[in-house]
């Protein structure tokens, strides 16, 4: 079985937002939600980097285990997807997630939650069919399904964003390195999954 | 010559241990990672990486924050251990003192004749305080230990609905509770000043330990620290239950981590600390219960309990209305 990843080459990423949107376009995420962004550090400044980030899908994920109605589940692919119907909105995983990926409507009374949205590698989620009307509605496309990858990746201009199994987008990204002479690694993989990409 | 070996020794230094190092040398003849900024040299100096982003939501400039792992252990391992010893600790403690000391009995039998401790207004108050604090102690555990001690006898659908339903009382209720806090602090704080009698009091055991009955006002050395845990534990709770609720208004990402664990740790400190006062007030003293039910105490238990209260309160019913009142 494959194991999904993201990896972002932060030295071909030129911040151009192209995941960003590619994602709402694909996923129809309301306004205010934003399951992909785009950081630069130390922008404006020599050495400067800029890093898309999203979901990283992380192995034993830390919001499925503080989650208080234990709402989420991993895929056979190693995606890590929750269900809205069960999410009470609180918020925890927002506080345990490494990458702020969990992203929250405002709904309701103060600045209280409703349910988490968040990157689901384009694999939908629990409800209905797979590629149903009704789990677009609640959690976006389902491209997994149809043999396709994250729009994100799929978009992205200088293909900086990889996406697909561990294996294979490591082995991509070691033969870059070696063949250009440099790279600054794989942003979040420690935190992630605990390892790196070795060179 | 010198030039071209510092300059390889600074490339060297520049690039730091967590970086890709390639065996070839960079096809431009030019290393860009070598200047550029790390992920680990970061994460080393701030366990936190930020940046820029282009989007309205500040706090998705944070792009890393290892700490989250750090807040999930604390709530997965540690929270039950606090609550657990806290809770099951102290409800442990209140049935061995029953079984020890038994019901504190009023000696002398009752007096037939009473007098009023709590108008009903203070009785409302104390009430209205008491109801929130109650549904908010409960839906507060549901978020932390539902899942462990709920989840599993009800099934997720049932369990995620009730959660949502305790998530909206918390969220309500919360503000009766702070009203409620900030009227016992206005209207008792007068009669919870620290003073002499309570050291007499404490020392004396307040009467809980032995049978003695030490002096008290309107409230004894122990009911003070009673009020002292709700108005300060509850202005805790309460301040940083206002960050959680209005999320990231006023504080970052280690800013709500902070309140959670605090608001967390010092309910529990509270919910201990009120099955005391819960346990004295109805089951461990006889008659105790009647301050807050009808207002009305026995002549007998107050003298027992608030000797120095019971003069005050007798001397001033003695004492003319209004005007000239006599020496005392
Ligand atoms: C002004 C008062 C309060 C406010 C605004 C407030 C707000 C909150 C919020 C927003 C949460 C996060 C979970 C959720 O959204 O349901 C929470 C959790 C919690 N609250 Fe409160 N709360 C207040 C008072 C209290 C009191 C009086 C208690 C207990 C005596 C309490 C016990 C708890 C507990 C145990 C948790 C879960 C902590 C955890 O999971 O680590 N809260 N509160």
């Amino acid at each position: 079985m494959a194991r999904m990843k993201f990896l972002c080459d932060a030295d071909r990423c030129i911040d151009c937002n192209a995941c960003v949107t590619a994602c709402k376009n694909a996923n129809e995420v309301p306004w205010g939600i934003n399951r992909r962004r785009v950081v630069t550090i130390n922008d404006g400044k020599p050495g400067e980097r800029s890093v898309s980030m999203a979901c990283m899908h992380c192995t034993d994920a830390p919001c499925a285990a503080v989650c208080p109605v234990d709402c989420f589940y991993t895929t056979a692919d190693g995606v890590v997807l929750h269900s809205k119907d069960l999410c009470i909105g609180c918020g925890y995983c927002f506080y345990a997630c490494p990458f702020g990926a969990p992203q929250y409507p405002r709904v309701g009374n103060f600045g209280s939650r409703g349910k988490m949205d968040k990157c689901t590698y384009c694999a939908g989620g629990p409800e209905g069919e797979d590629g149903s009307a009704a789990e677009f509605a609640k959690y976006g496309s389902n491209r997994l399904a149809e043999g396709k990858l994250p729009m994100c990746a799929e978009m992205c201009s200088t293909k900086s964003l990889l996406a697909g199994d561990s294996e294979v987008i490591a082995q991509i990204y070691r033969e870059r390195v070696q063949k250009r002479g440099y790279g600054s690694g794989a942003w979040g993989w420690k935190t992630a999954y605990r390892e790196t990409v070795d060179v | 010559m010198r030039i071209v070996l510092l300059a390889v020794l600074a490339l060297w230094i520049g690039t730091s241990p967590g970086q890709a190092q390639p065996q070839n040398a960079p096809v431009s003849g030019f290393n860009p990672t070598a200047s550029s900024v790390s992920e680990d040299q970061l994460l080393q100096a701030l366990d936190r990486v930020t940046g820029r982003v282009s989007i309205p939501d500040k706090k998705s400039a944070t792009l890393e924050q290892p700490a989250g792992r750090i807040w999930r252990d604390y709530h997965r391992s540690w929270l039950p251990w606090i609550g657990g010893v806290l809770v099951l600790g102290t409800l442990a403690a209140l049935a061995v003192f029953y079984f020890v000391r038994g019901r504190i009995r009023l000696e002398g039998g009752r007096s037939g004749r009473t007098i009023l401790r709590f108008t009903s207004f203070e009785r409302f108050m104390h009430w209205l305080t008491a109801f929130s604090w109650l549904v908010l102690a409960l839906s507060g555990l549901n978020v932390a230990y539902g899942r462990r001690l709920v989840l599993p006898l009800i099934g997720e659908d049932a369990f995620s609905r009730f959660s949502q339903l305790a998530k909206y009382s918390h969220n309500f209720v919360a503000f009766p509770f702070t009203l409620g806090i900030v009227l016992m602090f206005l209207v008792w704080l007068r009669h919870n000043i620290p003073d002499r009698t309570d050291v007499e009091w404490v020392r004396q055991g307040g009467g809980i330990i032995g049978h003695a009955h030490p002096p008290a006002g309107k409230f004894n050395a122990g009911q003070k620290a009673v009020f002292w845990i709700v108005v300060l534990g509850g202005a805790a709770v309460a301040v940083t239950g206002y960050l959680l609720l209005f999320p990231f208004y006023v504080t970052d990402i280690a800013g709500q981590q902070l309140a959670q664990v605090v608001h967390g740790v010092v309910a529990l400190m509270m919910i201990a600390a009120m099955l005391g006062h819960i346990y004295i007030g109805t089951l461990g003293m006889e008659d105790a219960f009647d301050a807050m039910a009808t207002g009305e105490v026995d002549l007998n238990w107050a003298r027992a309990h608030h000797s120095l209260w019971v003069e005050e309160e007798l001397a001033r019913a003695a004492r003319p209305p209004s005007g000239a009142a006599p020496a005392e």
